[in-house]
């Protein structure tokens, strides 16, 4: 390729974005937000002129490497500052630019209002860099410097308004998340050294592609759940989900970049990159099914009980991610579609989240569906927008979510023994239920009669958004509408992806596709119609009505506060306050009591000093005693 | 024998001559009368400049140095100076430095004017006891400078007792702590244990030299490993080691004997924290490195086990005690227990890897811990009870973004984000650890989630919400104030970013320690069955 040498420019460009508007500080206040937007849509079109390129290469030379030079080199580790150019980046790449530039332009009208909108397009930019050097690096360490930088990006945006201290607590919270399961890749790149000598994809992966010789199964088994520890942190899957929900405590863009274009999806990244290695882990890959699984169903029942248009988007980006994990963890058969997904998802979910913000730019606000209904006449774009989005999540053909999520539930049914039956049904249930609480979203928000104040001196009256925020959400909408359908044409995006998760054979799942085309269509229908006759249908009370244990669970997230509360902080908060006291009383304490026993040893001496000179001489003379006898002893031995 | 203009015997000296001028600087004039502070034009306020030119001067001396140093050879000593000193004892003048040694030379050097610039409004307005304070700063740099350029064990000895001078009179005399004489005494009491200890040692090392190879040049590092090689009596060595040891351990600080470290931090100025935590301290584990590990490398192996366990207990509960304090400059203490775990796990790897990655970490702990300190100090400043605690605050960011953007770069420096120059060098020790102590390893690895825990909590308690009273009229960092934070941030950029060429000082240094330990690197599972046949990497 003759653009590979603009791979840096990827990274350096938001970067760049990102280090002038932070150093130049408040000079840049007025403008400063159109630098961000710049340096993000430079990046797209960098991007893009290297996918052009790539286009003109023939499959089998799409995969390239483009090294800077050597950055670590010190004993066993040598790492190169490289980038991994292929069609797995680059449709990162055009994915996080594109979804971030209009993420990004949408911004410059929703946070008009905000005294600090430049520093806020400071991280913007620097979320992009770091994503965009996470999915470019051709090593585990470089990749994880990304890997942490979208973490720093994250802490940054979601406590972004952290003059108020709970959002200040919300973005900590996802940071130190984060970081367990950062530890994770540590760990793995511990691993992958002590193994392989080495942690750059192409050892790691190349070897592990032969089927890692000379390393035990053991050990490739614990490299491969290192690294679920690692997505499962990043991309909100279970047991490290908790932080997603907590993260909407930043502004709604930010909200839209970490669920569709940054962030999350880094787990799936990770271990589609890393395919090889969990296929010579089958054990470490099966988890990472069942992690998917079960976190689709998670999200997906959260999704029904929640109240909060945010946070139910939330619940179903964590639900949309398991199904991406469960495809990465079905093995090569899933990998293209994980990333379909992904992709797909990126532009509803984008889109879908822009839309939230701009019915809460419209009710003042207020993220409490129950407090909406009735906004479609007056909110006809975005209710347009949004109902494309909907229909994209639902699954409906010919809408993308269509395309890429019915062939997870294939790939899912596909396969021997128990796992196609658990995990196919895992995604057809979880299609049904994603179908019901989308719809309840939809329907709560723009349908029935309205359950806002419509006079008081606190009534909103909501009016569609400025041109600067409906534009990118209707480009979003396009795709949600049709880009699953472009993009598998003649196969299209699979056979793209070939150069680098490799081809598969096709394999028939255990019940024919027609049949799990017709059930998933049936449970969706079914999902939407539940939906639209509690919602739409009948008068929706303005506050949660008593519900039985599971609904009053999802609705607290299935306990995983007071779960983590109760295994990891309380007895946390005991350890570090007894160690606290034990450093003062036992550590310290000693050491004081053995410069005071010392102390006192020595008052003892000085009262023999008593100024007597008849104690004196008795002293000499004892002295002179202990001495002779001394003296005798050792003349007896001697003799 | 000498090589060549004497830098380092003029890096040791300038700051004397230095410290010379700021103490006179001024003598007689603006004394305070009746309470008042007259700044005369040559007045004790003059004393600050020539203090800080001296300082600057000083690191222009150190660019001299390191443009005199061939990093192809960073493993030998270089610059070397060696004189006469004490025949009779076998002791003499001997400096030199190898890429190690330099790096903590550049370390010392570079933070002394940069402590300077953040103390000048400091010691209450009173500016002759400023003056003082400055030339004290800098006599403490001519030991800091000396004693990592020492080549002699017996030079070393007395260097590394002569520093407690400085530095006792920089904690009780110019303290800002109630209690700041208290922990001088402390402070004083545990590295006099330690350097007794030492000393006895130091006595049996020369008396493990066989007779016919004593000299006046006996205590000459290079001389003991070739002479002690044949010779040593593997209980002497034991015993001679764990005297070291013991000195290093308490000055490093290492858990149990840690104890006075957070009390220093909360005493004294955060400049001389920074001096003392950052640098001096540094000498611990400097000292294990370069004295422990070649003079009893049997010894070293043997005690390895019972060193990491030690490491690994230090860096998890530093960390958790730094969560748990209420004091900010008590915390920062904490957390260098953890951090300074982290450089002996790397020392006791016995990998290049992870010995490499422990010498870069003394430097990268020393610019990100100062950085933390005076930053935590200008803070304090504003504060109008200069309250130390941390629940005092809050909403900072709010008020002073810079204040707040830098106390978080600084912060995101000591829990290791990759691009800042820690990640670099935590990375090397874990990985190079691995190697050799995969158990321990797993074990110390939390402590990324503790650190992510003590920097984000404390900077959520003071800088974010709604200002408190107390803080809500602050003003953001001034110029001075940027000055200094803004060169220990970029350096923390750079190093992060850009590590190879600080790397290259310390990467043969690495090989070479591995080799005088006599152990052997731990291979790679995959290509060890080609090459031994093995899975047995270790040497114990």
């Amino acid at each position: 390729m003759q653009t590979l040498a603009l791979a840096p420019w990827l990274v350096a460009t938001p970067s760049l974005g990102a280090a002038i508007l932070l150093l130049a500080g408040r000079r840049t206040d007025r403008w400063g937000h159109w630098v961000g937007v710049l340096a993000s849509a430079a990046t797209f079109v960098v991007g893009l002129v290297m996918l052009l390129d790539m286009f003109g290469m023939a499959p089998e030379e799409r995969v390239a490497h483009h090294t800077v030079g050597t950055w670590v080199d010190a004993g066993a580790l040598h790492v190169d500052l490289g980038f991994q150019i292929d069609p797995l980046s680059m449709t990162f790449v055009m994915l996080v630019t594109f979804v971030g530039t209009l993420i990004h332009v949408y911004s410059v009208a929703y946070m008009s209002h905000d005294l600090d909108r430049r520093r806020f397009f400071a991280y913007l930019n620097l979320f992009v860099a770091a994503m965009l050097l996470l999915v470019l690096a051709d090593s585990y360490l470089v990749l994880f410097v990304g890997w942490e930088g979208v973490g720093l990006a994250s802490f940054l945006l979601i406590g972004f308004w952290d003059h108020e201290r709970v959002n200040a607590v919300a973005g900590k919270k996802a940071f130190v998340m984060n970081r367990v399961g950062d530890m994770g890749l540590l760990v793995a790149m511990m691993l992958m050294l002590a193994t392989f000598g080495a942690v750059d994809f192409e050892t790691v992966i190349g070897a592990s592609a032969q089927g890692a010789p000379g390393a035990s199964q053991a050990v490739m088994i614990a490299i491969g759940l290192m690294l679920l520890l690692a997505a499962c942190g990043k991309s909100a899957q279970f047991p490290l989900q908790a932080w997603l929900g907590d993260a909407m405590a930043g502004p709604t863009p930010v909200s839209a970049l970490i669920h569709a274009a940054t962030m999350v999806t880094a787990g799936v990244y990770l271990l589609v990159r890393s395919g090889p290695v969990l296929e010579a882990a089958p054990d470490a890959q099966l988890v990472v099914a069942i992690v998917g699984a079960v976190t689709l169903l998670f999200g997906a029942i959260v999704g029904c009980a929640k109240d909060d248009i945010k946070k139910t988007l939330a619940a179903s980006t964590m639900s949309q991610i398991g199904y991406m994990m469960l495809a990465a963890g079905l093995g090569p058969v899933g990998y293209a579609f994980a990333i379909f997904h992904l992709i797909t998802h990126g532009f509803f979910k984008a889109g879908l989240f822009l839309g939230a913000g701009s019915v809460m730019h419209a009710m003042g606000d207020t993220v409490d569906m129950r407090r909406f209904g009735g906004l479609a006449r007056l909110l006809p774009v975005t209710t347009i927008t949004m109902g494309l989005g909907w229909l994209a999540i639902l699954g409906v053909p010919p809408f993308s979510g269509f395309y890429s999520k019915d062939k997870i539930i294939e790939a899912a049914f596909m396969g021997e023994g128990w796992r196609p039956w658990v995990f196919g049904f895992a995604a057809l249930l979880g299609a049904g239920i994603t179908a019901y609480y989308m719809s309840r979203l939809f329907f709560m928000t723009f349908a029935g009669r309205r359950r806002w104040a419509s006079d008081g001196p606190d009534a909103p009256h909501p009016h569609e958004a400025p041109a600067l925020m409906v534009w990118p959400m209707i480009v979003l909408a396009v795709g949600s509408a049709g880009l699953g359908f472009a993009l598998n044409v003649g196969d299209g995006f699979v056979h793209w992806l070939e150069p680098v998760v490799g081809h598969t054979e096709h394999h028939e799942p255990v019940l024919p596709v027609w049949l799990l085309i017709a059930l998933t269509l049936v449970l969706v229908v079914l999902g939407a119609a539940l939906a639209f006759r509690q919602y739409a249908m009948s008068a929706v009370p303005t506050t949660p009505p008593h519900a039985h244990a599971l609904v009053r669970a999802a609705r607290v997230d299935l306990h995983q506060d007071d779960v983590n509360e109760a295994l990891v902080m309380r007895p946390g908060q005991y350890l570090t306050r007894a160690l606290v006291y034990s450093d003062r009383t036992a550590v310290d304490a000693g050491w004081l009591g053995l410069a005071g026993g010392i102390g006192r040893f020595g008052d003892r001496l000085r009262r023999l000093q008593s100024g007597y000179v008849r104690q004196y001489a008795a002293q000499t003379l004892g002295g002179l005693a202990v001495i002779a006898v001394v003296v005798w002893l050792l003349s007896g031995q001697v003799g | 024998m000498s090589s060549g203009f004497p830098w380092l015997t003029v890096l040791i000296a300038w700051p004397l001559v230095a410290a010379a001028a700021t103490a006179l600087t001024g003598v007689g004039r603006g004394r305070p009368s009746a309470g008042v502070v007259r700044a005369g034009r040559f007045g004790a306020g003059a004393a600050r400049w020539v203090a800080l030119v001296g300082a600057l001067v000083e690191v222009g001396l150190l660019v001299g140095a390191f443009l005199a140093f061939d990093t192809t050879a960073a493993a030998t000593y270089q610059l070397t100076e060696t004189y006469r000193w004490i025949p009779a004892l076998g002791a003499s003048y001997a400096v030199g430095v190898d890429g190690v040694a330099l790096l903590l030379v550049a370390l010392s050097v570079g933070l002394v004017p940069l402590v300077i610039l953040a103390a000048w409004h400091e010691q209450g307005g009173d500016r002759s006891r400023l003056r003082r304070y400055l030339a004290t700063v800098l006599v403490l740099e001519a030991f800091m400078v000396a004693v990592f350029a020492a080549r002699d064990v017996f030079l070393f000895y007395v260097l590394f007792e002569a520093m407690l001078i400085p530095a006792y009179f920089l904690i009780g005399g110019f303290g800002q702590g109630s209690q700041r004489r208290y922990a001088a005494v402390k402070f004083l009491l545990f590295s006099l244990a330690g350097g007794l200890v030492m000393l006895a040692a130091v006595v049996a090392l020369y008396l493990q030299v066989p007779v016919e190879q004593r000299g006046p040049q006996t205590f000459l590092t290079e001389n003991l490993i070739a002479n002690l090689a044949a010779s040593l009596d593997p209980t002497a060595e034991r015993l001679m080691f764990a005297a070291f040891f013991l000195a290093f351990a308490i000055k490093a600080p290492m858990v149990p004997v840690h104890t006075w470290l957070p009390d220093v931090a909360e005493n004294a100025t955060p400049g001389t924290s920074t001096l003392l935590i950052c640098v001096l301290d540094k000498v611990g584990t400097f000292g294990m490195l370069t004295l422990c590990l070649p003079l009893f490398p049997e010894a070293s192996r043997w005690a390895a086990p019972f060193v990491i366990v030690l490491a690994v207990i230090s860096i998890l509960y530093g960390a958790i005690l730094a969560i748990g304090q209420n004091d900010l400059l008590r915390l920062i203490g904490y957390t260098s227990v953890s951090h300074f775990g982290f450089i002996i796990l790397g020392i006791f790897t016995f990998t290049a890897l992870g010995i490499s990655g422990s010498s870069f970490m003394m430097l990268n702990h020393g610019i990100s811990t100062g950085a933390l300190f005076l930053v935590a100090g200008f803070a304090i400043a504003r504060h109008p009870r200069h309250s130390q605690r941390i629940a005092d605050y809050g909403g900072l960011r709010i008020v002073a973004p810079v204040l707040g953007g830098t106390f978080l770069v600084a912060g995101l420096s000591a829990l290791a984000l990759p691009g800042l120059a820690t990640f670099v060098s935590e990375v090397m020790v874990f990985l190079g650890a691995y190697g050799r102590w995969p158990a321990a390893v797993l074990v110390a690895v939390p402590a990324v989630v503790l650190a992510a825990m003590y920097v984000l909590l404390t900077y959520q308690r003071m800088f974010t919400g709604t200002p408190s009273a107390d803080v809500a009229n602050v003003t953001d960092l001034n110029g001075r104030e940027r000055t200094v934070a803004g060169v220990l941030i970029a350096a923390l950029v750079v190093l992060g970013l850009v590590p190879g060429p600080a790397l290259d000082y310390v990467r043969e240094p690495g090989q070479v320690s591995v080799e005088l330990v006599g152990a052997t690197e731990p291979a790679a599972a995959t290509t060890q069955e080609t090459t031994q046949g093995t899975t047995e990497g270790s040497e114990q």
